[in-house]
Formats: C-alpha cells, structure tokens, sequence
C-alpha cells in the first residue's frame, strides 16, 4: 500500500519532532560553549605565535622535543599499567562480590563506591600521608622490621600509579560486578550438573559472560587515565610527567600556549586512536561471539 | 451538553513499512456507542489515539461535528479519555484528579469541587473524595478515571480497554455501568477492546479491525449472525466455515454453491427441530468434549475438512453415548447458514 | 552464583581474602585521615598521641579557607541549579524522540565528561583569555555545568523512561498544555529523582578539580584548588580535617539520595 502523506501533516509531524528538539537545546548550548568551542580554540592557538601571527612553528618545537616523547610514552605507561591492575585487582573482586547474598553485596558494594564519592583531592591526600617517606606504611614498616630503610614509594611512578589505580578501580569495577550480577545462575547449575569443575567453570562460563563488562570497564580506565592530571602533579611530585602534567607546566611554567595547545592535541589524537582501537576490538569481539556460538 | 458525529475520513498511518491504519473511513453518529474490535495490533488502538491527537496520521481527516480537529492539539480537542492503565496522577487525591480539567479551564474553586464530586456521585464514589488513589482497587481507580473523564462535560468519550486490568465479575458489573453512563450523559463514544463478548454486551455497532482496516461495521446481531468476512466470522466465535460441496439440502433441493458459515452451535442432532429447508452435514466423530453447559463435538467430514459441533446439554442426552469413529449427521436450520462471499475453505 | 560449588572451601577463602584486601585497599586513604585530623601534633603521627580540634578551629578561623568554602558551594548551588533543569528538558526530549537522534544526543552530552578535564580548562582558559574574563567564576561554573549535566541525566533519565507517559497524555487530554504538562504531572512525581540529580550535580562541582585549578584564582580560589596548592607545598593537618568533614558531607549525601531512592 502507498500513502500520500498530507504535507500538512507531515509538517506537522516535523513541528512536533522540533519541538522535542528544543528541549535539548540549552543542555547541547553549554556542551558547545564547554567543551566544542574550548576545543576548537585550542587547535585555533597551536597555529598561533605569541604575537598571534598563524605559524606552525609550534608543532616543530614540541614534536622535536625529547620531553613531548618521554610525556607520551610515561602517559600509555600509566595507563596500560593502570588498565593491567585494575583488571587483576577488579575482576576477582567482582566475582567475589556477584557471589554473596544480595544483601551483603549491597552493603559491601557501598563500602567499595566509598573512594568514588570521595573528594580526589582528599583520597590525593590519604595517600600522600600513607606513602611518604615518613608516612605510615613505612612507619610500619620499619617499625616491625620487616625492611631496614623506608622506601620510596611516592613522588615517583609506582606512587601516582598506586593514586591512578585506587581512583580507575571503582569505577572498572562498576561494569564488571553488573555484567557477573546479570549472569543467569541456572548457567552455573548447568554446567555443574554436566561435570564442570569450579575452575572450569570461571573459565568456560563467567569469563565469556563478563567480557563485556571486562571490555567497557577497560574503556573507561584507559578513556580517564590518558588524561589524568591531579593525582600525576601530586603523587609524581614534579618526576613523573605524562601529556597532562606536561601541558599544564607548558601553560603555567613557561606561558607558551602555542606548544601547551599542541601538547593538548596530541592527547586528543591519542585519545582518538586508542577509541578507533577499541572500536575495531570490539568489532572483534562481536564476531568471535558470533563464530564461537556458531561453532557450538 | 449536546455530543457531537465523528467522521474519520480515510485516515492512514504507517510505522515504517508496518501499516498501523490503512485508509480507514468511518462514520460514528452523535450519542452512539460504537466499539473497535480487533486482535492485538489490528490498529484499534491506534485509531483511537489518533482521535485523541497522541497519534498524527499520515494522511486522512478526522472530524468532529463539522470541525477538522486532524490538526488540533490534543489539549484543544474536549474529548474524555480513559486510558487502559487508568493515568491517574498517583500524587493528587480523587478529588483533585477528577478536579484538574476544571481547573486548567479556570472554573472557580468551589464551582469545580462540586461539579467534581457530582462527577463522583454519577460513578458511585460519594465519599472517596478525599481517598489517596494509591489507596483504591482496581474498580475504584476505574470510576475515578470515568469521573475525570465525564466531568469537563466533552463532546465525545473514548475509552482504550478500560477493563482489561478488571477480574471477571467486576468486568461484567462494569460493562453495565459504562453503558448505563453513556445512555445517561447520550455521549458519543468509542470504545477499544479484543473482547468480542464485551463488544458484543455494549455497542450500538462494532466495527471489526484487522491489519488496520475495518471489515465490517454493522449492529452486534448483524456481526454476528452475518459476518461479510471469513476473519469477522471466525473472530466473532466459533464459526465453521464450510465448503459448498460438503453439504446437502434436508429436503434434497439443490444446495448453495458459496462458502458457508455455520456457527457450532446452530447445530442440531435431531432434523425435526432444524426444518425442511435445513441443511446437514454428514461425517465421522472424531472427539467429544463435555464442557459444562454444552457437548463439543468434532466431526470429520467425508471430504476431510473438521467442524465443530456445539450441542446444549439440555437437548444432548444421547451425546454421552456417542462413540468416536461413529457416523453421524449434524443439522442446522437455514437462517443460521450464512453464505461468505468470496471466502474460500 | 557459586553455591552450586560448596565443596570448594579453600577456593571461597583465598578469593574473599584477596577480595577483602583489595576492599581495604579502595577504603585506606579515605579512613586514614579522620584520626589525623584529630591529633593535636604538627606532625603526621599514626596514632596521633594526643587529640584536638585545632585543625578544625585552624580551618574555620581561616579567612582564606572560609572565602574558598563559600565559592565552592556558591559554585556548586549554581551548577545545580543550572545543571538539573537543563538536563531534565534534556532528558524529556530524548525520551520523546527515542532512536538515533536520541541516542545522538545523549552521546554530545557525554562527550565532555570524557574529554580529559586538563583540554577543557585550557580551552576554556584560552575562550576566557580572549574575551578578557579568566580570573572571573564564569568559566568555572560553565565548565562545571557542562560535566554536572550529563550526571543529572543519568539519574533522570531512568526515572523518567519509568514514568507512565499516558499520564501526560491524559493531562494534555483534560486540557492542559506543554508547560503545564511538564510542571504540573512530571516535576512533581520525579521529585526523587531531581533531588538525587542536584545533589550529584552539586557533588559534581564540589569536587571538580582541574577546571578550578586553572580558571579560580585569587579570591575566586574553590576548595579544590586551595587542597591543591597546600598539598604541592606542605602537608598541613588542616587538609586532615577538611577532608574528614568533606567525605562526612559526602556520605551523608549520598545516604540520603540512596535512602529516598529506595522509599
């Protein structure tokens, strides 16, 4: 059957759908104020000298620079290695917790949302007085014996890392618990009653089933980490530099805004490589579910 | 209050490739109670939200008297609707429910809370004004949407199967009383639901839908007895619909050459109370089934085809001895045998 | 989920007690600093040997730390304030259109939230800078709007995909238009909902910090860029016992978001 619209009613069809739209538009205003023409002004000022004559001549200057390659390489190195604990800390935590009762689940789920609500500068805090020097863990340390010297465990890498995880670990560990909490228990009951052992069971099972929440929880850490600024500033006390810290230094340190805006897109470039990098994972991932089910 | 005609005036409305209404015309007098009858997704509903403005058609007019309301807001149109799930505002008391048309039309205070509570008392709800709605049955919560529905006095009344969410017996009570609403107030209304008994106990006239057309709109008896479609028949009840070959005249005059329908239980057992211009068919039982107030056989006829057989208890004292496997003869009067145009076994 | 394994003991202990450290590991810093708040020692002794107040009386008898207070949680009542209506119009629009322009839109209000915050403050730094205003809580609070909206959203939007839509239908029906449909049947019966929505959005800005450190300054400075310069420079107790305080309003916060949520 073929209908002839009325134009009428197709306009106002359109009215309406208009209509809609407009409640958006304040919210998507700010997002273009915010966030799209920060954006563009940044790629605006990388071309820009400090008399604000068009050159490219701040792209020459950071790309040649040593310090804009070790920033990049310490920048994936905290967020691979943030990306690696979270997934051996987080998953098992995970599993554990979809296994308790509800009830208990709830309440140690609150307990583990704690850090998420709390302040980054405060949790920033906490740890710089657990780690330093003088700081408790090697207080305790010492004090039992158990290692003659206090070691350095922050204002260093392993220091902004230990910050990095503590901050990512929650939220990883969001979509994980929720991807284990869906599974269907009958599954579980399955393959035991065909003879499955525990062991095969997180392997064969859980796993496969939680991969997606695996998969978007290492999309967030790695989406939060690349850009990451306070705990770096704080926790690497001025030695351990990714783009961020790198940029704000660029900016506040030696006023040169052309390269700080560099700086700034190639952190947008990276951030748009490792999404084409996810995406193209995922498509993957898809798929291999695809072939494993037709296999099966 | 004078209620108003609605004409709908091939109206079509498309999801996508899905065809919700397909050119569909239809014509209600005021103070008619009319019902669209259909299976799921049949596009009664969808008509019905239509004429309330919450569905835009693609092409078509909608009137209302002599007024084109296809383009009107739906808050410009003063019809009273009763949603399926009820709609009322759980955070207002049933006073302040069926008050709220009143005061968006900015009638007074103490004006609109007596024209509120006389709303109430017309639904049988004198003395829940004040009630939480989150504190009534099913039934209650019922009323309160008719009373909010009647009390700005609209021209027209729709209803989208208002008792659907209602156990049996107070479906049944309710029936009666909408109807009785209706006579009261004489306001046009539509009304939606897949319930053929219930369409049957209270219109005016059906209007049987299927895939978004209407099959035939005619009095309950007429929909009934005289279905024009193989589907309205068979929807309607059950309905045998018999090939031409596979019946023969009890006085051996020459037998319709059309596809007919039989109702099951236009048959008899016996030919002397069908007539000499009654018709029989002939075949093997296959199963009987007692089913309270009546038997339900299945008989195979020599042809092949299976019909159903509905005997009142009263008048089947032989049906218990009935063996399957046994030939037997089903008869059934001549204005009970409708010929389907067209419709093919 | 695993109880149809009660046989494996030893696998249950091992993986509850990883699952207990890790547990501790999240809630460490956040407990640490609540006795240290209390010592009455200049140093960081663990556990302090004897107990005060002074950091709390050196907190509130500080002009700088008070006038920082006031800016964030003016800040942060702002950013509410815009936020929730502007993600609730959202939210109703994006109910409404459903499908691929709602699921556009949705992700253009994420976008911010996941653009590293260090892009957005230098971007709104430069915005600023041209139009002579870096110094002044604009850019701030148009920063913190723009990441406090799409937290609103996740709250709002859920409450409202439960809401029975043919309740504004039969509003609009009974004669009521647009506006009054908004105001009159769904305001009120989200009134959960937008309360858990100003309160992360408050939340939101309280603790945002990277926008702040680069755009508040002088007496504009927020609570997280005063946290922020004290750790660069010293440790000081008194950030002992402004996060005691912070994380005891936080929890409280969401305690109550979570309690109402539930009733």
């Amino acid at each position: 059957m073929t209908v002839t619209p009325d134009p009428a009613l197709v306009a106002d069809a359109r009215r309406e759908r208009r209509f809609f739209l407009s409640l958006s538009l304040p919210a998507l205003f700010i997002v273009g104020l915010a966030a799209i023409l920060p954006i563009l002004w940044i790629i605006r000022q990388s071309f820009l000298t400090t008399g604000g004559e068009y050159t490219v001549g701040n792209y020459a200057k950071v790309l040649s620079s040593g310090l804009t390659w070790s920033a990049l390489v310490t920048t994936l190195e905290l967020s691979l290695g943030t990306l690696a604990i979270c997934i051996l800390l987080g998953t098992p935590l995970a599993l554990a917790l979809a296994s308790a009762r509800p009830r208990v689940a709830n309440v140690l789920m609150a307990f583990v949302m704690l850090p998420l609500w709390t302040a980054i500068l405060v949790r920033t805090y906490g740890w710089l007085v657990l780690l330093r020097r003088d700081g408790l863990i090697n207080a305790a340390l010492t004090g039992s014996g158990l290692t003659a010297e206090p070691l350095p465990l922050v204002y260093n890498f392993t220091g902004t890392l230990i910050g990095m995880v503590h901050y990512m670990l929650p939220l990883f560990l969001l979509p994980v618990y929720a991807a284990m909490r869906d599974i269907d228990p009958n599954l579980i009951r399955a393959a035991a009653s065909m003879g499955a052992t525990l062991g095969q069971v997180i392997r064969t099972v859980i796993m496969p089933l939680s991969a997606g929440g695996i998969f978007s929880g290492s999309i967030i850490v790695l989406i939060y980490s690349i850009g990451f600024f306070i705990t770096p500033a704080v926790l690497g006390g001025g030695k351990v530099n990714p783009l961020s810290t790198r940029i704000e230094r660029t900016l506040s340190t030696f006023q040169d805004w052309g390269s700080a805006s560099v700086l700034g897109i190639l952190l947008l470039v990276l951030m748009a490589l490792i999404g084409v990098m996810l995406l193209a994972a995922r498509r993957l991932l898809a798929q291999n579910t695809v072939e494993a089910s037709a296999h099966a | 209050m004078k209620s108003l005609p609605i004409t709908i005036d091939s109206v079509s409305r498309a999801y996508g490739s899905y065809v919700a209404l397909d050119d569909v015309s239809l014509d209600i007098q005021a103070g008619e109670f009319l019902t669209l009858l259909g299976p799921s997704g049949s596009g009664k509903t969808t008509l019905l939200m239509a004429l309330a403005g919450f569905v835009r058609p693609d092409s078509g007019k909608l009137l209302l008297g002599d007024r084109d309301i296809t383009r009107l807001a739906p808050n410009k149109r003063d019809i009273g609707i009763v949603f399926q799930n009820y709609a009322l505002f759980p955070y207002m008391n049933v006073l302040a429910n069926v008050a709220y048309p009143l005061a968006l039309r900015k009638t007074p205070r103490a004006e609109a809370r007596q024209r509120a509570l006389a709303a109430l008392a017309r639904v049988k709800l004198d003395g829940l004004a004040e009630r939480n709605v989150a504190a009534l049955s099913g039934g209650q919560r019922q009323r309160v949407a008719l009373a909010r529905a009647i009390v700005f006095e609209p021209r027209v009344m729709l209803m989208d199967e208002p008792l659907s969410a209602l156990d049996k017996n107070l479906r049944e009570t309710m029936q009666y009383e909408i109807r009785r609403l209706h006579d009261d107030l004489a306001i046009t209304t539509i009304y939606v639901t897949h319930d053929q008994r219930e369409a049957l106990i209270m219109s005016d006239r059906i209007a049987v839908m299927n895939s978004g057309r209407i099959q035939q709109i005619d009095t309950p008896q007429r929909i009934y007895d005289r279905p024009s479609t193989r589907f309205v028949a068979e929807f309607m009840g059950e309905a045998n619909i018999v090939a031409p070959g596979s019946v023969r005249r009890i006085d051996g005059a020459e037998a319709s050459r059309e596809t007919l329908m039989i109702r099951a239980e236009s048959f008899h057992l016996d030919a002397k109370l069908v007539g000499e211009d009654g018709v029989a068919l002939e075949g093997i039982l296959r199963a009987k089934a007692f089913r309270g107030e009546n038997w339900l056989l299945t008989l195979a006829l020599d042809g092949g085809q299976e019909v159903l057989v509905c005997i009142p208890a009263a008048l089947a004292s032989g049906c218990a001895k009935l063996a399957a496997g046994q030939r037997m003869t089903a008869y059934a009067p001549a204005a009970k045998v409708h010929a389907i145009p067209g419709a093919m076994a | 989920m695993l109880e149809a394994y009660p046989q494996n003991r030893l696998a249950r202990i091992v993986l509850w007690s990883f699952a207990a450290l890790v547990m501790a590991f999240l809630m460490l810093p956040t407990l640490v600093v609540v006795p240290l708040s209390f010592s009455a020692s200049n140093l960081l002794e663990f556990p302090p040997h004897a107990y005060s107040l002074r950091w709390y009386e050196n907190f509130f008898g500080s002009a700088t730390w008070m006038a920082a207070l006031r800016t964030s949680l003016t800040l942060g009542t702002l950013t509410a304030l815009i936020a929730v209506p502007f993600a609730l119009l959202s939210c109703i629009s994006m109910n409404r259109l459903g499908g691929k322009t709602a699921a556009t839109i949705q992700s253009v209000l994420l976008t911010p939230s996941i653009t590293p915050g260090i892009l957005l403050a230098i971007g709104l730094f430069f915005v600023l800078a041209a139009q002579r205003l870096v110094g002044t809580l604009f850019g701030v609070l148009v920063g913190h709007v723009v990441l406090a909206v799409p937290v609103a959203c996740i709250v709002l939007l859920p409450a409202l995909a439960r809401f029975d839509w043919n309740q504004v239908q039969a509003a609009r029906s009974l004669g009521a238009n647009w506006a009054r449909a908004i105001g009159g049947i769904i305001v009120p019966q989200l009134q959960i909902s937008l309360l858990s929505a100003t309160l992360m959005a408050f939340l939101t800005s309280l603790d945002e910090s990277v926008i702040s450190i680069f755009l508040a300054s002088g007496r504009n400075s927020t609570m997280p860029k005063l946290m922020f310069l004290s750790l660069r420079d010293q440790i000081d107790p008194t950030i002992a016992a402004i996060s005691t305080l912070w994380t005891v309003i936080v929890v409280v916060v969401v305690l109550i978001v979570a309690l109402r949520q539930k009733s």
